[in-house]
């Protein structure tokens, strides 16, 4: 792989960049792998990653029916936090916001990430209790959260409509300083490049069409490319986990729904940090390039098509000029949907399955672009092993017929 | 001596030159007339440089006439109606207008920002990824110098003080666009009786006849339009909306409309709302949305005067304005010269027609030679020159087989370029319909294919050129639309258009060569907006973004607010080149919605502030009011939270009222608890499959406390339901479940239940609510009933009577969240504040004091009695709170029942709801939420047991308590816990969770 830095785009401007590399290879699929990583999102990417890195396992292959990056990694409003409520939760997305600190030099492509805070606000008083619950829990669990007062709240975020006359008012807030955004596709082309370098071979315009099977285990997939082997498969595919799972005779927990997001036009910066409520059903941030970022619930109808409803997205921009007044007269520009995986607990499943050799993770919803480098790093080693790390361990499938169940619905309507 | 050559033209367009207009763009004064643009009413004024681009601040100008302008964006209004990032080719002008330019510093002339120009070499596509990763962590410091040349404009900086309407409509038959294919359609299923919406985003309707100068019917072809138009408006059925962009086309041929109600005057008249947002479901829809020039990419295309060859025409036709004084058409196509000739004819000096093409041949090129015109064949334009204003252009041979145009140079000097590459038809709402596209090769465009929904597309956005076509696609699409709505519909009779000119095949050239290689000397722009040029596009296909999604996100093409309507194809042209491909084997990109951008007021309509969601109120508020009751929200309600007396703070207001509860009286409203009324003969066995616990034999007028669960086992919502009949029951849910509560009962009954004979009401809002409790609760109700015998035996704890109190018939439930002799006595709403008012009076001898919920919460604390989402949270299930006798095993059914016999249910370390004390002489309540560790040293990360619930200061027992969740709780009774603190460690005793008269005596007293 040939480093990136400012002296390489010195270099090349010599040449009039007519001379940098491939970022990552468009090779033919090989008849057999090792291992078949399913979905080329930022989690597959990321697993297939960490199998060649980590565990040394690179005759890999990431099978993308579309272009790699082109599902809900392409379409999330990218916010990183760790604050999970639930210690299970907790610990993996801090493993993963832990990954991201270093991933920008670890990939050697700048993912762009800001740890500009993310900022929780409350509108009542069962809000502030919620909030003070989880910033206690966080901070026995080691990770950064924070209390923020009004006044705190009002200084941090001038444009923020903080009057008490608001329908719901803002009465406090919580910040975990270290979360933020980064640039989605940065992350899948950073991992798509840095798997591509030790080995992996990335294959879009691939679509799984069949899993493979022999008695009860799993030896490969039938794809739009033909048959290809490997006596383990791991399926990252999002919103299409339960049709991935039912080609293997497998019934998953999970619902699939369009969730939608939209920028507005490019304004200068106004919107330091990343700003969520739930009580008023809106989240926003502001990108570098001075888009602001916004994104909607769910549709609450099924699909796995990538469209929502104007009425969806309506709603979401009532609620984001309810908090910021100033924005009625900015212009949304772009608005589209991803369809997400969302089990009843609202966590995911990282998880061997009754098929041997066959392994899922999905599950991960509206929220799991802040997982991506976590979920590659635990998933690996999963394939690898062939048994759960610890911080994976309690996300296995057999918490729905347990009932250990990791519920973060109650713990925010609205988990980005 | 000739007159000077005056922009504006003397005579023709369709501006009102009685009624000029003063306006002022950067400070300076101009003037324009009615019916001008903003972009009309500057170029008139010979302003050229109008802009600064996203990346390298180059100076740019106008370079379109509607809605694909990438360059022309300005800050339009000021104060609080300040907008940024507006088009000047679609602001009306008005009288007094006041625009700027933004993104410059310090001014548009001289911008700072254009030093990025300097070192743009170390700026190719994508720079940001390979760089500013060093030292690790540093990207924060990076980004904030990034953010500083981020947005353009800047967004108001107070409240928009306009208002913003939301519209549904329905109709048979929409048609987007109402030049002449739509207003044929529109004719056509108009006269058919269907009803019709025909929107445009215009001010006027006519679109591309308003500026071409076509004829029909040897008349001026706007006559015909007006006359189509004037039929429209007397059909009953039909709905024309100019000033309407329809710029989202959702599933279920539902599509989202703007309405530019007032932006053409500076603020909207009283009560007129600023834009209305439709939202139109429409049976069939006929998208007529035209086409939009596509420019050529040559070096250094951006420069202020370089222009599209038809938006010139425009801009003389219908506003009468010269764009330039001489000027140089570069095509590749024959349709380009029609505009030619057309500024030929208004008196631009046309110094050449520089055609890609070796041999143009046919009826306009013979027109443009016969009028003398030079035709320069088989050139391109290689480079562009002047800064604020383009002042000439150099001109080569095109050589097969070479990417370099050197030969025979020649520079000519001009103040406009027209350019034109073709024709790229705006599909982008046939796409969003779901709609497949399909490449034609001839015209190098994408086309509507397949269509998914209900929906025809007609005229140039259907690939339809000449006059003749259009009319036709368009009639006969209103016709077969209106018909699929059943009625009868035949196509208009149409009038004759000239006879299109035969024209010859365009050469598609996407990167026009230069004389050095693409990328070494100067700069071929492809997407203007965000200085995007065919070398970025080329090296990320070199780099390996091969999809055009890649190649987007990478060079950031047509992510633009033009969303690339001018640039996306050439991109696509250019990928497709540059990875050996065939257009249509690398496939467009996903036309997302908006079509143009739309203000997020339009949006939002009325839903913000007080109506934001409907605050209720219960029939008592008005006296809360005037008593000077703080307020909490609670769901959609609002609640008297406390009640201070003057000098008074929440905590010894709350003392007060606690005091009285306790020991005297105490008046609650609980009217907002949700009341749903069961009828039915299966309304028992209905309670029985959705409460833990059994229905069928609680007696008429008995009340039950009861837990309804989700299908896992987890409690869902409590509360007191009581018979009042055989068939009738009365369920009461917590405050802010009502709504959820009745929806998952209507869901049980009407998906799953079907059999049962069982029907629900919501009834909260029929009753008003007023609790006594206290001692003394008896003796004030003593006072105000006759006909209800209070004594203990002949109404029990969890029994209901009827009868009147003060007069007003009346159900008396006694029942008790405070652990004190409680009533709630439940009367028509109408009667809620009577009832209070009388409830004050006859007890103001035994001191009866209003509590609030802050009070009810302390009290019902103090008993232990748990409240649905604080000492639950949805993974708490009735044994964890110790109310495992509330679940009835031995039915056959409920529901979570099976949820609740899962292992993970069953384990004995749940977290299990507990009392704790502090320790003796501590005064600080535990923090609500805080957690409980086991280890009073522990460090981070630390195991924990569980948190904290509910906490507070309790008047009764003159010390803190706290009702927590922790792990096996049931058996730690008596052990200590400790909550770490930011500031200390607290420590507290495992006790039972009940502090207040733990035999009962009280409430059944
Ligand atoms: C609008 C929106 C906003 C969001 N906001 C946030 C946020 O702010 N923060 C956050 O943390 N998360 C957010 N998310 C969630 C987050 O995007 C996802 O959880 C995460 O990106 C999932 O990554 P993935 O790699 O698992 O899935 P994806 O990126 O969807 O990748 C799955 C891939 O599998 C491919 N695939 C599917 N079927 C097949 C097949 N049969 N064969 C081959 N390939 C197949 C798909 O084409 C796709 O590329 C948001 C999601 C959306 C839609």
């Amino acid at each position: 792989m040939k480093r990136y830095s400012i002296f390489s785009l010195a270099r090349n401007a010599l040449s009039h960049h007519e001379d940098w590399p491939q970022a990552w290879r468009s090779p033919e699929p090989k008849p057999a792998y090792d291992v078949i990583i399913v979905g080329g999102g930022g989690h597959g990417l990321a697993t297939a990653y960490y199998l060649a890195k980590e565990h040394g396992i690179s005759n890999v292959a990431v099978l993308e029916k579309g272009w790699l990056g082109g599902g809900n990694t392409g379409r999330n409003t990218t916010v990183i936090r760790s604050n999970y409520l639930w210690d299970e939760s907790a610990h993996l997305y801090e493993k993963s916001l832990q990954l991201y600190e270093g991933l920008s030099q670890d990939l050697n492509f700048n993912i762009m990430l800001s740890q500009r805070g993310v900022v929780n606000l409350a509108h009542s008083e069962h809000d502030l209790r919620e909030l003070s619950r989880r910033v206690h829990a966080l901070r026995l669990n080691g990770i950064d959260s924070e209390v923020l007062s009004l006044d705190e709240v009002r200084r941090l975020i001038p444009i923020l409509d903080c009057s008490p006359a608001a329908r719901y008012p803002v009465l406090g807030a919580s910040v975990q300083w270290r979360g933020g955004i980064a640039r989605h596709d940065a992350v899948a082309w950073g991992f798509a490049r840095a798997a591509d370098a030790r080995g992996v071979d990335i294959i879009q315009n691939c679509e799984v069409t069949g899993i493979l099977r022999d008695g009860g285990r799993v030896t490969g997939v039938e794809t739009t490319r033909g048959a290809i082997r490997a006596p383990k498969v791991g399926c990252v595919v999002a919103g299409h986990a339960s049709v991935l799972a039912a080609m293997a005779g497998l019934s998953l927990p999970i619902e699939s729904h369009p969730l939608q997001a939209l920028v507005s036009e490019p304004i200068k910066p106004v919107l330091h940090t990343v700003v969520m409520s739930s009580a008023v059903h809106a989240y926003i941030s502001q990108s570098d390039k001075g888009e602001l970022v916004m994104g909607a619930g769910i549709d609450t109808w099924n699909s796995y098509a990538q469209r929502g409803s104007l009425p969806v997205v309506a709603h979401t921009v009532g609620a984001v000029c309810e908090l910021f007044p100033i924005f009625g007269r900015v212009r949304m520009m772009r608005s589209w949907a991803g369809i997400v995986d969302i089990c009843p607990d609202a966590s995911p499943i990282i998880s061997r399955t009754p098929v041997e050799g066959l392994y899922f993770n999905c599950g991960w919803g509206t929220g799991g672009f802040k997982a991506t480098p976590g979920s590659g790093w635990v998933f690996a080693y999963t394939i690898a092993r062939d048994e759960p790390h610890p911080l994976n361990a309690p996300f296995a499938l057999e918490r729905f017929s347990t009932g250990a169940l990791i519920d973060e619905h109650g713990a925010a309507a609205v988990a980005h | 001596m000739t007159a000077p050559f005056d922009l504006r033209r003397p005579e023709g367009g369709r501006i009102d030159r009685a009624r000029a207009m003063r306006f002022v763009f950067d400070g300076a004064g101009y003037s324009g007339y009615a019916g001008d643009t903003l972009a009309s009413a500057l170029l008139a004024n010979g302003v050229r440089l109008v802009a600064r681009s996203f990346k390298y601040h180059r100076p740019r100008g106008i370079a379109t006439a509607g809605a694909e302008e990438p360059n022309a964006l300005v800050q339009l209004r000021g104060n609080a109606r300040s907008e940024p990032n507006i088009r000047a080719t679609q602001v009306e002008l008005y009288d007094g207008l006041v625009a700027a330019s933004q993104n410059r510093w310090p001014s548009l002339e001289l911008d700072l920002g254009a030093l990025n120009s300097v070192f743009a070499k170390l700026l190719p596509a994508g720079f940001y990824y390979k760089t500013f990763m060093w030292p690790p962590g540093f990207w924060h410091f990076y980004e904030r110098l990034v953010r500083r040349m981020a947005g353009m404009g800047r967004a108001a900086d107070a409240s928009d003080p306009d208002r913003y309407d939301h519209r549904w409509a329905h109709c048979d038959v929409l048609v987007v666009g109402a030049g002449p294919s739509g207003l044929a359609a529109a004719l056509a299923a108009g006269r058919a009786g269907a009803r019709v919406i025909l929107c445009d985003e215009q001010a006027e309707p006519g679109g591309s006849l308003l500026g071409s100068g076509a004829t029909l019917d040897g008349a001026p072809a706007m006559q015909w339009a007006g006359a189509v138009l004037a039929e429209l408006g007397a059909l009953p059925d039909v709905t024309v909306l100019p000033r309407t962009t329809a710029f989202g086309y959702y599933d279920h041929n539902a599509l989202g409309l703007v309405e530019r109600v007032a932006d053409h005057a500076a603020e909207p008249l009283p009560g007129q709302p600023r834009q209305r947002l439709w939202l139109v479901r429409a049976r069939q829809v006929v998208l007529a949305t035209g086409a939009i020039e596509r420019p050529l990419v040559f070096r250094d295309n951006d420069r202020p005067g370089v222009m599209l060859a038809d938006a010139a025409r425009t801009y003389l036709g219908r506003y009468a304005v010269a764009c330039g004084r001489r000027a140089v058409l570069f095509t590749n196509n024959d349709h380009a010269y029609d505009a030619a000739l057309a500024l030929h004819a208004g008196g631009v000096d046309l110094a050449a027609i520089v055609d890609l093409r070796a041999e143009p041949g046919g009826l306009r090129v013979d027109a443009a030679r016969a009028r003398g015109l030079r035709v320069i064949a088989g050139r391109a334009v290689t480079a562009t020159h002047g800064r604020s204003s383009v002042t000439g252009v150099d001109i080569a041979r095109l050589q097969e087989g070479s990417d370099l145009a050197v030969l025979d140079r020649e520079s000519i000097a001009c103040d406009l370029v027209l350019n034109s590459g073709g024709w790229t038809p705006s599909v982008h709402l046939f796409s969003q319909s779901g709609g497949r596209l399909r490449y034609d090769e001839a015209t190098g465009a994408f086309l509507p294919g397949r269509a998914v929904q209900a929906v025809r597309a007609a005229g140039s956005c259907n690939g339809a050129v000449a006059l003749k076509d259009c009319l036709k696609q368009g009639a006969a699409a209103g016709a077969a639309a209106a018909g699929d709505c059943g009625f009868a519909a035949a196509p208009p009779a149409l009038p004759a258009a000239e006879p299109e000119p035969e024209s010859a095949p365009m050469r598609l050239l996407w990167v026009v060569p230069s004389d050095a290689p693409v990328g070494h000397k100067g700069k071929h722009f492809v997407d203007l907006q965000n200085d995007v040029t065919a070398a970025d596009l080329r090296l990320a296909a070199r780099e390996g973004y091969r999809s055009v999604e890649h190649l987007k996100r990478y060079t950031t093409t047509g992510m633009g607010t033009d969303q690339g309507k001018t640039s996306n194809l050439a991109a696509l042209a250019i990928l497709a080149e540059a990875t050996g491909r065939e257009i249509p084997a690398v496939g467009t990109t996903t036309f997302r919605p908006p079509y143009t951008p739309v203000a997020m007021g339009a949006l939002t309509g009325r839903t913000v502030g007080a109506l934001l969601d409907p605050a209720r109120w219960t029939p008592i508020h008005r006296w809360h009011v005037r008593a000077g009751a703080v307020f909490e929200n609670v769901g959609q309600w609002q609640r008297a939270r406390y009640y201070p007396q003057a000098g008074e703070d929440m905590h010894r207001a709350l003392a007060r009222e606690l005091h009285a509860a306790r020991n005297a009286v105490g008046i609650f409203d609980a009217s907002t608890l949700g009341k749903i009324d069961v009828k039915g003969p299966d309304a028992a066995r209905f309670l029985d499959l959705v409460y833990t616990n059994s229905w069928s034999k609680l007696g008429i007028g008995r009340c039950r406390y009861g837990f309804m669960l989700r299908e896992d086992g987890y409690v869902f919502d409590d509360g007191v339901t009581t018979r009042l009949a055989d068939d009738h029951f009365l369920v009461s849910t917590t405050t802010g479940n009502a709504a959820p509560v009745l929806s998952w009962l209507e869901d049980l009954l009407q998906m799953e239940w079907t059999e049962l004979k069982v029907r629900l009401t919501s009834v909260t809002e029929e009753y008003a609510v007023v609790t006594l409790s206290g001692p003394f609760a008896r003796r004030v109700l003593t006072e105000l009933t006759a006909d209800i015998d209070l004594e203990p035996k002949a109404f029990p704890f969890m029994s209901l009577s009827h009868g009147t109190v003060a007069g007003i018939a009346a159900r008396v439930f006694r029942v008790s969240f405070t652990g004190e002799l409680s009533y709630e006595v439940q009367v028509k709403a109408s009667y809620g504040l009577a009832l209070w008012n009388a409830c004050m009076e006859a007890g103001e001898k035994y001191g009866i004091t209003p509590y609030g919920t802050e009070a009810m919460h302390v009290l019902r604390a103090e008993k232990g009695y748990v409240i649905v989402g604080q000492e639950t949270d949805g993974t708490v299930t009735p044994y964890d709170l110790g109310m495992g006798w509330i679940v009835n095993d031995n039915k056959p059914d409920f529901i979570g029942k099976r949820g609740l016999r899962r292992a993970d249910l069953q384990r004995p370390d749940r977290k299990q709801l507990v009392g704790l004390r502090l320790e003796a002489g501590e005064r600080r309540k535990l923090p609500e939420g805080a957690h409980l560790v086991a280890d009073r040293d522990a460090v981070p990360p630390m195991p924990m047991l569980g948190h904290v619930t509910s906490s507070y200061w309790s008047v009764a027992l003159d010390a803190p308590i706290a009702l927590a969740m922790i792990k096996g709780g049931r058996a730690r009774m008596g052990e200590t816990v400790y909550a770490p603190l930011p500031d200390r460690v607290a420590a507290a005793t495992v006790v039972e969770p009940c502090f207040w008269d733990p035999e009962g005596k009280r409430l059944h007293g």
